[in-house]
C-alpha cells in the first residue's frame, strides 16, 4: 500500500474510533422509561446503511446486482422511515408531561 | 484511489453536519422531557446524510460509464425509495402500541439485511472485476456480511416470537450450543480462506464460498435466538441492534464513506451500553441471557406444596366489594393490559377509587410488558398520572401495608419463585413483592403460564384470588359495580 493509502486508512479508523467512544458516553444515565424509545431510536440511525444502498444501486450493473441494489435500498428506506415513525410515537407519550413527586 | 474531488469534500462536510445531529439527537434522548425534540433532530440528520449522497453518486466514481444504465437505476432507485417510504410510514403508523417491540425487531432485522446486501454487492463486484479487494476493504465487507446477516436472520426469529408465530419457551435441540459454535468455526474458516488464500481459490469458486459464508451466518443468527427464552426478547433485540450498528460501520469502510462509519459505529456502541443496562435492570449477565437456557427446556418449577390447590376464582363484583373496603390499592399492569388495551378502563377504574377516598398507585415494574419501559409508554397513552407511577425499588417497602393489590395481566414480574427457587429461569429477577400485600387480586385469562413459561404459585396463597375473564372486560365490570358501594 501506498503512504497515501495508510494514511486514508489511519483517517477511518480515526474516525470510527471516535465514533465508537462517543457513542459508549452519550449513554450513561438513562431512565428506564426510556430505554425502549432509545432502541428505537438507535435503531432508525443505523438505518443510514440507506446511504450504502443507494450508492451502490448506483452504480449497479446486471440484473443480480440491480436486484441486490433494490432490496439494500428497499430494506434502508423501511428502516429509517418505519424507525422514526415508531420512535416518534413512542416519544409523544412524553410530551409536555414532567415527572414530579411530590413525597 | 483516486485524488478527492471537490464534490466530494462537500459531501464529507454534509456527513459532519449529520454526524452531530445524531451525536445532539442521542444526548436529547437521555431525558423525557428532551426526547421527542432529539428524534426530530436525528431526523434531521437523516435526512442531510442522504440528500448529500445524491451529488455522490452523480459524479465519480460511483456513475456508471453507460448513461441509460444509470437513469434506469436512478428511476428505480426513487420508485423504491417511495415504496419503502409509503410502507414504512403507514405501517409504523398503523402498528398497535403493545406491538411496538416485535416491530422494532423487524425494522432491525431489515437495516441488518440491507447491510449485509451492501456487503454482498461490493464482494461481487471485486469479484466481477477480478480484483482483489485491499485488505482493509476485504476484511470489513466480510465482517459485515456475517453480522449484517446475523442480524437479519435473528431478528426475524426475535419477531417472530414475540408476534407469537413461534412459541415463546426456549426452543432447540440437544447440544444447539455446539452446533452453534461449529457453526462460528465454519464461518471464521472461510472468512480466512477468503482473505488469506484469496489469490490461490479459482475465481469461480470465490462467490459460491461466500455464499456459504452468508449462509452459516444467517443459520448462526436462527439457531442463536431460538434458544432464548420469549421473556428476554428485548436485550436480544438490543443486542442485535448493536449488531446491525457495528455492522454498518463496518460497510463504512468498505464504501469509505463518513456518515455510515459515524452512524454505525455510534449505534453499535450506545447499542450495546443499552443492552448492558437492560440486563442490569433483570438482574442477569449478558452471558446468562444468550446462553441460560442451554439444552433448550424449562421444567415447569415450584414450590410442592402448592401443588393440586385449587386457586379461588373472585367475580368482578366480588372484587368490586373488596376494593370499595380498602384503605389503600396498588395496581400493577402487566403486559396481559396491554394486549388487552384496557389501560383506559383501568384509569377510569382507579379514578372512581380515588374520588371514593382511596389512594390508588400503579407499581411497574422494569420489564413490565415486553420491553423496559414499554409499560411507562401505555400508561402514559392512558393519560395516567405520573406521580401515581411508582418504581420496583420504591414500591416494594410499601406492600406489607397494602390492603388490595389489583395485578392486571402480569405474571412472571410477581412470580415469587424469583425471590428463592433457584431452579427457576426467572431465579435471580427483582420482583415486585406483591404477595406481602393483605389481599392480592390477579386478573388473568386463565391459569396458563407467563411469558417465560413458568408456573407461578403466588395465585395459589391464601391471600390471593383470581378474576378470570379478558384484562379488559374484567377491569370494566369492577368500575361499573364500584358504582354501586
Amino acid at each position: 500500500m501506498s503512504p497515501r493509502e495508510w494514511f486514508d486508512l489511519i483517517w477511518v479508523f480515526t474516525v470510527f474510533v471516535l465514533a465508537i467512544f462517543v457513542g459508549l458516553e452519550v449513554i450513561a444515565k438513562v431512565p428506564q422509561t426510556l430505554h425502549t424509545p432509545l432502541m428505537s431510536a438507535t435503531n432508525a440511525i443505523h438505518g443510514v446503511i440507506l446511504v450504502g444502498g443507494l450508492l451502490i444501486l448506483a452504480k449497479a450493473e446486471g440484473v443480480a446486482m440491480l436486484i441486490i441494489g433494490v432490496a439494500a435500498v428497499f430494506f434502508g428506506t423501511m428502516n429509517v422511515v418505519g424507525g422514526f415513525v415508531v420512535t416518534d410515537r413512542m416519544l409523544e407519550m412524553f410530551r409536555g408531561k414532567k415527572r414530579s413527586r411530590t413525597e | 484511489m483516486n485524488e478527492p474531488t471537490i464534490t466530494e469534500a462537500f459531501v464529507r462536510f454534509g456527513y459532519l453536519i449529520a454526524a452531530v445531529c445524531f451525536v445532539m439527537a442521542l444526548k436529547l434522548m437521555n431525558s423525557p422531557i428532551t426526547a421527542r425534540k432529539g428524534n426530530w433532530v436525528s431526523i434531521a440528520g437523516m435526512v442531510i446524510a442522504l440528500i448529500v449522497t445524491i451529488p455522490l453518486f452523480m459524479t465519480g466514481a460511483w456513475r456508471p460509464a453507460d448513461d441509460a444504465t444509470f437513469n434506469r437505476n436512478l428511476i428505480l432507485m426513487g420508485a423504491t425509495v417511495a415504496l419503502g417510504t409509503a410502507i414504512g410510514f403507514v405501517s409504523g403508523r398503523r402498528i398497535q402500541m403493545t406491538a411496538m417491540p416485535q416491530m422494532v425487531a423487524l425494522l432491525n432485522g431489515l437495516g441488518g439485511g440491507a447491510v449485509a446486501l451492501v456487503s454482498t454487492f461490493e464482494f461481487l463486484e471485486a469479484v466481477h472485476m477480478g480484483t482483489a479487494q485491499p485488505p482493509l476493504q476485504g476484511i470489513t465487507t466480510i465482517l459485515s456480511a456475517i453480522i449484517g446477516s446475523i442480524s437479519f436472520s435473528g431478528s426475524m426469529i426475535a419477531f417472530a416470537k414475540l408476534q407469537e408465530l413461534l412459541p415463546g419457551r426456549p426452543l432447540g435441540f440437544k447440544g444447539i450450543q455446539f452446533f452453534n459454535l461449529a457453526l462460528v468455526f465454519v464461518a471464521v474458516g472461510i472468512a480466512l480462506a477468503l482473505l488469506v488464500f484469496h489469490a490461490s481459490i479459482a475465481p469461480s469458486m470465490l462467490s459460491p464460498l461466500f455464499f456459504m459464508l452468508i449462509a452459516a451466518a444467517l443459520i448462526l443468527g436462527v439457531t442463536g435466538v431460538l434458544p432464548i427464552g420469549g421473556a428476554d426478547m428485548p436485550v436480544v433485540i438490543s443486542l442485535l441492534n448493536s449488531f446491525t450498528g457495528l455492522a454498518a460501520g463496518l460497510a463504512g469502510f468498505v464504501l469509505s464513506n463518513n456518515a455510515l462509519l459515524i452512524g454505525g459505529g455510534l449505534v453499535g456502541a450506545s447499542g450495546l451500553i443499552l443492552t448492558l443496562l437492560m440486563c442490569t435492570a433483570m438482574n442477569r449477565s449478558l452471558a446468562n441471557v444468550l446462553f441460560g437456557a442451554v439444552g433448550g427446556t424449562v421444567a415447569s418449577s415450584g414450590n410442592s406444596a402448592y401443588a393440586g390447590k385449587q386457586a379461588k376464582a373472585y367475580s368482578p363484583d366480588d372484587v368490586a366489594i373488596l376494593l370499595s373496603n380498602a384503605n389503600n390499592v396498588v395496581i400493577v399492569p402487566g403486559y396481559g393490559m396491554a394486549v388487552a388495551q384496557a389501560q383506559h378502563q383501568v384509569k377510569e377504574m382507579a379514578g372512581k377509587l380515588t374520588a371514593m377516598g382511596i389512594d390508588v398507585k400503579y407499581a411497574v415494574h422494569p420489564v413490565a410488558g415486553r420491553m423496559p419501559g414499554h409499560m411507562n409508554v401505555l400508561l402514559a397513552e392512558a393519560d395516567v398520572p405520573y406521580d401515581q407511577l411508582y418504581e420496583l425499588e420504591q414500591i416494594n417497602p410499601l406492600f406489607p401495608e397494602t390492603d388490595v393489590v389489583l395485578v392486571i395481566g402480569a405474571n412472571d414480574v410477581v412470580n415469587p419463585a424469583a425471590r428463592y427457587d433457584k431452579s427457576s429461569p426467572i431465579y435471580g429477577m427483582p420482583i415486585l413483592d406483591v404477595d406481602k400485600a393483605r389481599t392480592v387480586v390477579v386478573s388473568k385469562r386463565s391459569m396458563n403460564p407467563g411469558f417465560a413459561g413458568v408456573d407461578n404459585e403466588l395465585f395459589l396463597y391464601d391471600n390471593t384470588v383470581m378474576a378470570f375473564g379478558s384484562a379488559k372486560d374484567t377491569v370494566a365490570k369492577i368500575s361499573a359495580a364500584l358504582d354501586n358501594y
